[in-house]
């Protein structure tokens, strides 16, 4: 390996900030092209405003989207219920809304969790390279070769109680959330570490990483500071990119009564019911899985749109 | 070649040797155990008799030496019974698996023969109407989700036009192909629309990599015919990564042929592993996760033959 003179190693590590925010500039340019991109990053901000004027929509309507009227089920849309109720008499939109914040909210923590632990592993095993990498490496090829759904099925049904979780931590209305956050996100991330990997590997041979090396900083600042702002593009990329494939887990297992637990809403969940319902209500049916499908075609629109901005070859 | 895959096969069976001991590890943290289900079920059960049957089945020992038996006895050949069944466990198994490998291989094949041709189409075309309008379906594909696929398709075809059964395996005590047909239509449907648009991406993506090649460009400037081009030159070597990711994809296949399984109570792999789950029944949950795991890894390893059989350029040692 030849070592550069000393000047031009210095000289390249100076340029690196200027490069980089350069090549941002672009990508911004190459994304506002990508009309589909620009649609779906439209729609999700106003699924998302929506979700979160949940309360408001809920004091116009005044009622809320756990209050049940047993003698109004399944009523079609009216003025006071503007999408109508569902088989206990909870106004639907009210609840359409709810649930959207959980899925959503579900979508993003367990999308940005699992980028992080990807990135880490991935940062890791490319940075010391050696028997980390091979063994880190092997255990996300493994990870990745197994069947995902099946794998989930069983770790939601597990119960926490055995765990050492005490039972009124069990029960809360809260745990379904953050469980099935943590078990999504265990099995999520090796995409991302991937990437992460072969990202570090170009970039650690970079000169401006050996001039930092030459200059004493210590691998968590070359990393960190060094190597991270680098890779952090593919890393956005796939992070939105996964966000529907999350979304679409967690709706499922929801719906199969594993993940998001009544009377908490998800989209996932308000089709359980909806199932036993299709003879009397089909209508209960259709709404939660549009909102769904719409969600993350969005999202894989946006997703797609920044892959092309990001690598216009592929 | 041989050592290769023989490394490869080891290395398949000690994954599934830590996939078992981590399902069963798993299954033993769920909720309540067969006994505390037939005490529900039977009040006159007494706190001596639970004691006794718990002692049985060896439900009363640690974990590690319960999976040591069932691995000694996996080892020999016995999987144990189906607690809900009441049957030898690949006796249930066999049967459903079949059935599963039905609806994944129709639905497979019915997704490549759309996603194929389609996929073409739309690279030999870029970004004209006809290629946005694909492009635009592949994604409706992939973000659609199976089960409220299955449920909309149930109540078009089976609610409101009432041609076709919502759910099931076959009619009871009839056992005709047309009758097997009909109830297939509905779950293959569903597996088909969710599986074709990956499909038709890959393929895509795939041609359009090839076609900017220079082999092209000379069997173009020789004369070749535009579907010879496509279909002769491009497609053959386009098809190499995507023969790879079909095998790497199979997990993802029999993901959503569990959904399907469950939405349209179909007596499949998927559908018996949930119900395991469900019910407490150990001995299925375990073996048919673990077939299931198997199914996939050894996909995985076909992944990576094909490719070395595909493309003469590649071998392994």
């Amino acid at each position: 390996m030849s070592v550069p003179p000393i000047g031009a190693v210095l000289a390249a590590a100076a340029r690196q900030p200027a490069g980089a925010f350069g090549r941002y500039r672009t990508l911004s340019q190459r994304l506002s092209s990508h009309r589909l991109a620009i649609g779906g990053a439209g729609v999700l901000i106003v699924i998302a405003l929506l979700v979160l004027a949940e309360p408001f929509f809920a004091h116009l309507l005044g009622t809320d989207g756990e209050t049940q009227d047993l003698l109004g089920r399944m009523q079609g849309p009216s003025a006071a219920h503007p999408l109508g109720t569902d088989d206990l008499g909870r106004d639907l939109l009210l609840r359409l809304l709810e649930g959207g914040r959980v899925s959503l909210g579900i979508g993003v923590v367990v999308a940005v969790g699992a980028a992080v632990i990807g990135t880490l592993i991935g940062l890791i095993a490319g940075f010391f390279g050696g028997s980390a990498d091979t063994l880190l490496m092997r255990i996300t090829d493994g990870v990745i070769a197994l069947p995902k759904l099946p794998l989930l099925i069983v770790l939601a049904a597990v119960d926490v109680t055995k765990l050492g979780m005490p039972e009124d931590w069990a029960q809360s209305p809260m745990l379904s959330f953050w469980r099935i956050a943590v078990i999504i996100a265990l099995v999520g991330w090796t995409t991302v570490a991937r990437l992460v990997h072969g990202a570090t590997l170009s970039v650690r041979e970079r000169e401006f990483v050996r001039a930092a090396t030459a200059l004493g900083a210590r691998p968590r600042r070359i990393m960190f500071v060094h190597i991270l702002p680098n890779v952090a593009g593919p890393i956005v990329v796939s992070t939105t990119l996964s966000v529907g494939g999350i979304m679409l887990l967690e709706s499922v297992l929801s719906f199969l009564g594993l993940g998001i637990q009544p009377p908490m809403a998800s989209w996932g969940n308000m089709l359980t019911n909806a199932q036993d319902l299709i003879w009397s209500a089909p209508a209960l049916a259709v709404w939660p899985g549009l909102m769904i499908f719409v969600t993350v075609i969005c999202c894989n629109f946006l997703g797609d749109g920044l892959q092309d901005a990001l690598d216009p070859r592929a | 070649m041989t050592r290769f895959i023989a490394r490869r096969l080891v290395e398949t069976l000690l994954v599934l040797l830590v996939m078992s001991v981590c399902i069963y590890g798993l299954i033993g943290l769920m909720p309540g155990d067969p006994i505390d289900l037939m005490l529900t079920s039977d009040p006159k059960l007494t706190a001596a008799d639970v004691a006794r049957l718990k002692a049985v089945y060896g439900l009363n020992q640690p974990l590690i030496d319960r999976y040591l038996a069932w691995l000694g006895a996996a080892a020999q050949g016995d999987f144990g019974y189906s607690r809900l069944q009441s049957q030898p466990v690949l006796q249930v198994l066999a049967p459903r698996l079949g059935n599963t490998l039905l609806l994944m291989g129709i639905s497979l094949a019915a997704a490549l023969v759309i996603a194929i041709p389609a996929g073409v189409w739309a690279a030999a075309r870029p970004r004209s109407f006809g290629d946005h309008l694909i492009n635009l379906f592949a994604f409706a594909g992939m973000s659609i989700p199976v089960f409220w696929l299955g449920i909309l398709l149930i109540i078009l075809f089976a609610v409101v036009l009432g041609v076709l059964p919502a759910s099931g395996t076959a009619s009871v005590g009839v056992d005709s192909l047309i009758d097997r047909a009909k109830y297939l239509a509905l779950p293959v449907a569903t597996l088909t629309i969710v599986t074709v648009g990956g499909e038709l991406r890959y393929v895509r993506s795939s041609m359009l990599e090839v076609l900017h090649q220079d082999f092209l460009r000379t069997a173009r400037a020789k004369g070749a015919s535009p579907a010879r081009l496509l279909y002769g030159h491009a497609l053959r070597n386009a098809m190499i990564p995507f023969v790879t990711i079909l095998a790497l994809d199979f997990g993802t296949l029999f993901s959503g042929a569990l959904i399907v399984e469950i939405v349209f109570a179909y007596l499949g792999m998927g559908k018996t592993i949930y119900d395991a789950i469900m019910g407490n029944d150990y001995n299925l949950a375990m073996v048919g996760l673990l077939l299931a795991t198997a199914a996939v890894l050894l996909s995985n390893l076909a992944a990576d033959l094909a490719y070395a059989w595909l493309d003469p350029r590649i071998s392994y040692r």
